[in-house]
């Protein structure tokens, strides 16, 4: 519609000539704004009658005394808090080394294995070989042959600690991931990028280290980070070796009272350190969407 | 305006499919099948005789008593991972009680029940379950015991010729890395008595922990004493019994079969552990499988 159409009043000079919005406007915007206040009404009232629902349904079941008391234990809850934020450290400390570690054998891995030239078939072979074998292998097998295998041996100079052992068996497996998601994100580079990039003169391993790789990354920034959120639930994992981590401090408790609540303690500890991780997550993945649409829509 | 009305209509259909979703969810909250009496408080249960009908007791699957331990069952208390066989004390002493309830062999059944779902709330699948389970107070709030069958004293194990092995007092423990199980009161013993300056390693399995051990991951293991002897004797010969510790406090420490909480059981299979007691039959059982668990010196 035109707005000269519905402009209201006589056109005045001066001050009096400011932008009035026309009264047709105004009852548009008043019914988009009565509009938003009913929707929001109607989603608080379903959700208040969906989270009474499940409440009823929880509290009215036959077994939720038992399970309150077994579950939701403020007591126990006060004895287990302390204890698993002791062992939260452990958890914290092989999120962050192996994390790290991860992310640089990962890459390196990729970059090995999307090499070209048949002089490096050898060289893809063994990595496509070392993925394969740590993607299949099961996470807990690969801890247990590293933490209870390796001292057996009795190799001088190595280390029989477990959580250092554990540490490398995280490593091993989580480096075939990662490995596997930036390969994921090299090889989605158009060739035409790695043409242009030859062409205007740089060699191989310029190309790969101006103009692949900053692309690959920042594709693969929202899987990497998936991959880091699960490493921070696997590293209790560890505790299969003696350490006691976050989880296993409330299995201890666990198993000494008969009472599940400090499980819960640790879950819920495990999940506010998640819910950070998820929503940078989310941040980092909407910034490189924000910047692919600066190309310019067309 | 027909779309508001129109919208205004399916926005009560949905408030009224939400409230009716709400009511037939709550409607259909699983009902308690009442066979056992969860209300029950545990010292209701049935004191006399009489009430302990032979053989006709109300258990888990009509006409059989359901008996559950964890999977692998350790040796002294079971024998080859077969607790239907009779062999091992534990083995022995569950036949015992089935025995005096009046349910045979033959009457006799084995489930799997994994010490951490043994005091999970919900329905048992089994009518006791036997698994070296000590009894303590906050345990009692998540299930039923019957009284003790056998009362249990913890020793550390350690390698020969390791700083552990010689030791001959609990400061002498102090400042060694020591394993113990989840779960097991060897692990209380060492926090609450040793109380180590080094943290102490804490295993899932004996396995594990006898692993551990070889490795030299640990430098001593703490265990109840019979399982400490087997593993010294059979297990890891080059390890040996350092010693046992001291009872804390006046009560000696007893394993408990354990019962869903409020069941109707314990007050039975306690007066039949009881009576196995009175009569000599579980000291005669504990001569027979764990006739090893020779004193051991005592660390104070």
């Amino acid at each position: 519609m035109s707005t000269a159409a519905a402009e209201g009043g006589t056109p005045a000079d001066g001050a009096e000539n400011a932008y009035r919005p026309s009264a047709r406007r105004l009852a548009r915007e008043a019914h988009r704004r009565r509009r938003s206040r009913r929707s929001a009404l109607i989603a608080a009232v379903s959700t208040a009658v969906t989270a009474l629902a499940l409440y009823l349904l929880v509290v009215n079941s036959p077994g939720w005394q038992r399970t309150r008391e077994t579950f939701f234990n403020a007591a126990y809850a006060r004895q287990a808090l302390p204890e698993v934020l002791r062992g939260l450290r452990i958890n914290l400390e092989l999120m962050t080394v192996c994390g790290a570690l991860i992310l640089v054998l990962g890459l390196v891995l990729a970059l090995l294995r999307t090499l070209r030239g048949p002089v490096f078939l050898p060289v893809r072979l063994l990595v496509t070989a070392y993925v394969d074998f740590f993607l299949g292998l099961p996470m807990i097998i690969c801890l247990l042959v590293m933490i209870t295998g390796v001292p057996a041996l009795r190799l001088t100079g190595v280390t029989t600690d477990p959580l250092l052992l554990g540490g490398a068996a995280l490593v091993l497996t989580y480096s075939a991931y990662v490995s596997e998601v930036f390969r994921a994100g090299i090889q989605s580079v158009h060739p035409s990028q790695r043409a242009a990039a030859r062409s205007l003169g740089l060699t191989g391993a310029q190309t790969m280290r101006h103009v692949v790789l900053p692309q690959a990354v920042r594709r693969v920034v929202p899987p990497l980070l998936n991959n880091l959120v699960s490493l921070q639930k696997d590293t209790g994992l560890v505790s299969i070796g003696g350490v006691i981590d976050a989880v296993y401090a409330a299995k201890i408790i666990t198993a000494q009272t008969f009472n599940y609540t400090p499980y819960l303690v640790s879950a819920l500890v495990f999940i506010v350190l998640t819910v950070p991780l998820t929503r940078f997550t989310d941040w980092v993945t909407a910034r490189t969407d924000g910047r692919r649409q600066q190309g310019g829509a067309v | 305006m027909t779309t508001a009305s129109a919208s205004r209509t399916a926005g009560r259909a949905s408030t009224a499919a939400l409230l009716l979703a709400a009511a037939v969810l709550t409607a259909c909250a699983p009902q308690d099948a009442g066979t056992s009496g969860t209300a029950a408080a545990s010292g209701a249960a049935p004191s006399t005789a009489a009430d302990c009908a032979k053989g006709a007791l109300a258990t888990h699957t009509a006409g059989t008593l359901t008996i559950g331990t964890d999977k692998p069952a350790y040796a002294p208390w079971f024998s080859d991972d077969k607790p239907s066989n009779g062999q091992g004390f534990e083995s022995a002493v569950a036949y015992a009680v089935a025995d005096r309830l009046g349910y045979p062999k033959d009457k006799v059944g084995w489930t799997v029940s994994p010490f951490d779902k043994a005091f999970a709330p919900g329905a048992k699948d089994f009518d006791f379950d036997i698994n070296q389970v000590s009894i303590n107070d906050d345990r009692r709030k998540s299930v039923d015991f019957s009284s003790g069958y056998y009362a249990v004293r913890q020793a550390v194990v350690a390698l020969k010729g390791s700083k552990a092995a010689s030791a001959k007092s609990l400061a002498d423990l102090k400042g060694v890395k020591l394993g113990a199980q989840v779960g097991s009161t060897s692990l209380a013993a060492v926090t609450g008595q040793i109380k180590p300056s080094v943290q102490p390693a804490v295993f899932d399995s004996n396995d594990l922990a006898k692993t551990a051990l070889k490795n030299g991951q640990i430098d001593a293991l703490v265990l109840d004493l019979p399982t400490a002897f087997y593993v010294t004797g059979a297990e890891v010969t080059d390890a040996r019994v350092v010693g046992q510790l001291q009872n804390t406090g006046g009560a000696t420490e007893q394993f408990g079969l354990v019962l869903d909480k409020g069941s109707a059981l314990t007050g039975c299979v306690t007066r039949a552990v009881d009576a196995l007691r009175a009569d000599g039959t579980l000291a005669r059982l504990e001569k027979q499988w764990l006739s090893d668990a020779v004193a051991a010196p005592v660390l104070s």
